[in-house]
């Protein structure tokens, strides 16, 4: 059986202990797109601002609201650390990326995908062995993207 | 085994659990999930599987001698149920899927017939989902009204308000025991005050029946839904009792094989109570199960194990309080009287995710979520709980096992 410390590795403690980016951003102008975990009621805002327009657009804010547990609010905030200062582009693959670490299938993966770097988010790759907590780590992803998709 | 003795030697009725002595990793198996679904005894294992082996048959079909067998072994699981909760006749107990379909049965078939724009349904703010669903699903077909009993700040039903909320009310629908607080909630006199505002009185004792000594005409009930599977029975069955007079003004609910009494290219007619409810091929090797599941209990006695479950909790109520202090919220009651053994807590602000996967790790098996009662969640002013629910098989070194895993947590988290 993998081991707790496959799931809960230091720096995921300190993201839960200490999460980056908490907060609020106005919206309008930011973009709020709100996720949930239907299985244990978990709650996450996004909120996303942009400089820009299209594909070219630049994350220039995003903070994270809401509840979680340890793996969906570490997961958050590094998403929000990797994401910041990030053209729209690269968010995309880089949720890809993320996603298919978490083993899930994404249906526009790219062959460059396999060339980013994922820096501390690959701490989270325990989190595979644990099947049920996989929907935790990609909640605030998903919520990302449809943050994204926000017409 | 000593089942017949009036002091029971509660030691050996977990040997009668086979799962209870798998070991994972080297330890034992720690069951603290039976508000979920209990575990089953050896003797309901053995009469599925004797009952596939030697007399498996269609039921109410056939001539031949093993269908007969089916047709008796079924019927006979019937009236094991009314004779557990007191039924006037066994005639009156349905046999459904679970509890949630006995009240969608009950919403649907008798709100339908009964229930129109503006009628008021009441329920508690400590209902499952099971029991709020489908009277949510009414009210956007019908335009029904819902209200709902609020809670005291210890979690029983506020019941100051009563009269106001029934004045007018068509249906009273609640559990006798909630899934979360554990609350055991005063049946009889819901029931009472419902018919005296002139409503029928649902019971969801999904909760109840498993752990106490249940009498359904005692309580003046009309309609009470549960679920073989949180009882020491297979999962797949449930039933729902009702007095024989409203059961049989009720029109069907699904339609098909074995709940008719002639069709025609016109139309069709309705076979008798409980027929009448029970269309198509019924859940046969699980009523199987669920007799010898009734019986498992009888003998044992309900009233036993509602009295050893009362210690348990309050051994467990103690224990966490004493050793986690301020670090443990524990929702609920704290009179065991008024409350069964489940037992929902907030401890310290780990998520219960965190909490329940630390559990795991020493197989300490509790649920963590919001037990499908999100508007309770919402009361309590949690997203989600770590649920701890004791059975028949448990004893206090499960809640040792419990407390200890909750330091195992202190630790990993680092306070
Ligand atoms: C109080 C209560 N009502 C209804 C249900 C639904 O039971 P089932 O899932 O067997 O239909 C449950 C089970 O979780 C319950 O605890």
């Amino acid at each position: 059986m993998p081991g707790l410390e496959d799931l809960y590795r230091e720096i995921i403690l300190d993201h839960y202990r200490t999460p980056r980016n908490r907060g609020e951003l106005e919206s309008p102008p930011a973009i709020r797109a709100d996720g949930h975990n239907p299985l244990c009621g978990d709650e996450i805002t996004v909120y996303l601002a942009l400089d820009g327009t299209g594909d070219d657009a630049v994350v220039s804010d995003i903070k994270i609201g809401g509840q979680g547990c340890s793996i969906s609010q570490s997961s958050a905030s590094m998403m929000t650390q990797a994401m910041l200062g990030k053209p729209v582009g690269e968010v995309r693959a880089l949720a890809r990326r993320f996603k298919t670490m978490m083993g899930i299938e994404v249906d526009d993966e790219q062959q460059s995908d396999a060339d980013i770097a994922l820096g501390d988010l690959e701490a989270l790759q325990g989190v595979v062995k644990f099947p049920v907590r996989i929907k935790c780590a990609v909640l605030s992803w998903n919520t990302l993207l449809q943050a994204l998709d926000t017409p | 085994m000593m089942l017949e003795s009036a002091t029971i030697d509660w030691a050996t009725i977990a040997d009668e659990f086979p799962i209870l002595s798998r070991e994972i990793d080297g330890a034992r198996l720690v069951y603290l999930d039976s508000g979920n679904t209990a575990q089953k005894p050896r003797r309901v294992i053995d009469a599925m599987s004797d009952f596939m082996r030697k007399s498996y048959a269609p039921i109410n079909r056939s001539s031949y001698r093993i269908a007969g067998e089916a047709t008796d072994a079924y019927e006979s699981a019937r009236a094991a149920v009314a004779r557990l909760i007191n039924a006037p006749a066994a005639d009156e107990v349905v046999f459904t899927k679970n509890a949630t379909e006995a009240l969608n049965l009950v919403a649907q078939s008798w709100g339908r017939a009964n229930l129109d724009s503006g009628d008021v349904v009441v329920l508690t703010e400590m209902e499952h989902h099971a029991n709020i669903v489908p009277w949510h699903m009414l009210a956007a077909e019908r335009g029904i009204e819902l209200r709902w009993i609020r809670l005291t700040p210890d979690g029983q039903l506020d019941l100051t308000d009563l009269d106001n909320l029934l004045d007018g009310a068509k249906v009273l629908s609640f559990t006798a025991m909630s899934n979360v607080l554990g609350t055991l909630t005063p049946v009889s006199l819901l029931c009472e005050r419902a018919h005296a505002a002139g409503a029928l009185a649902v019971v969801d004792a999904c909760q109840y029946v498993p752990h106490n000594v249940t009498d359904v005409q005692a309580w003046g009930a009309d309609l009470v839904a549960f679920s073989s599977h949180k009882m020491c029975g297979p999962s797949g069955i449930g039933m729902l009792w009702g007095r024989m007079e409203i059961l049989d003004a009720m029109p069907p609910f699904l339609g098909g094989g074995n709940m008719i009494d002639t069709v025609t290219f016109d139309g069709f007619t309705t076979a008798p109570v409980p027929a009448k409810f029970e269309a198509g091929t019924p859940p046969l090797v699980e009523a199987v199960g669920l007799g010898a599941a009734v019986e498992f209990l009888e003998d044992i006695g309900m009233a036993a194990i509602r009295q050893h479950e009362m210690v348990l909790t309050r051994y467990a109520l103690d224990t966490l309080n004493e050793r986690f202090g301020d670090d443990i919220t524990i929702y609920g009651p704290d009179n065991v009287e008024v409350r069964g053994g489940v037992i929902s807590f907030s401890f310290r602000d780990l998520h219960p995710h965190d909490v329940s996967q630390v559990l795991d790790e020493r197989n300490v098996c509790v649920r963590a979520g919001h037990h499908c009662a999100k508007p309770l969640m919402k009361v309590l002013g949690v997203n989600a709980t770590t649920r701890a629910s004791v059975y028949l098989y448990n004893d206090n070194s499960d809640i040792d096992a419990l407390a200890d895993g909750l330091d195992g947590a202190t630790d990993i988290f680092g306070f």
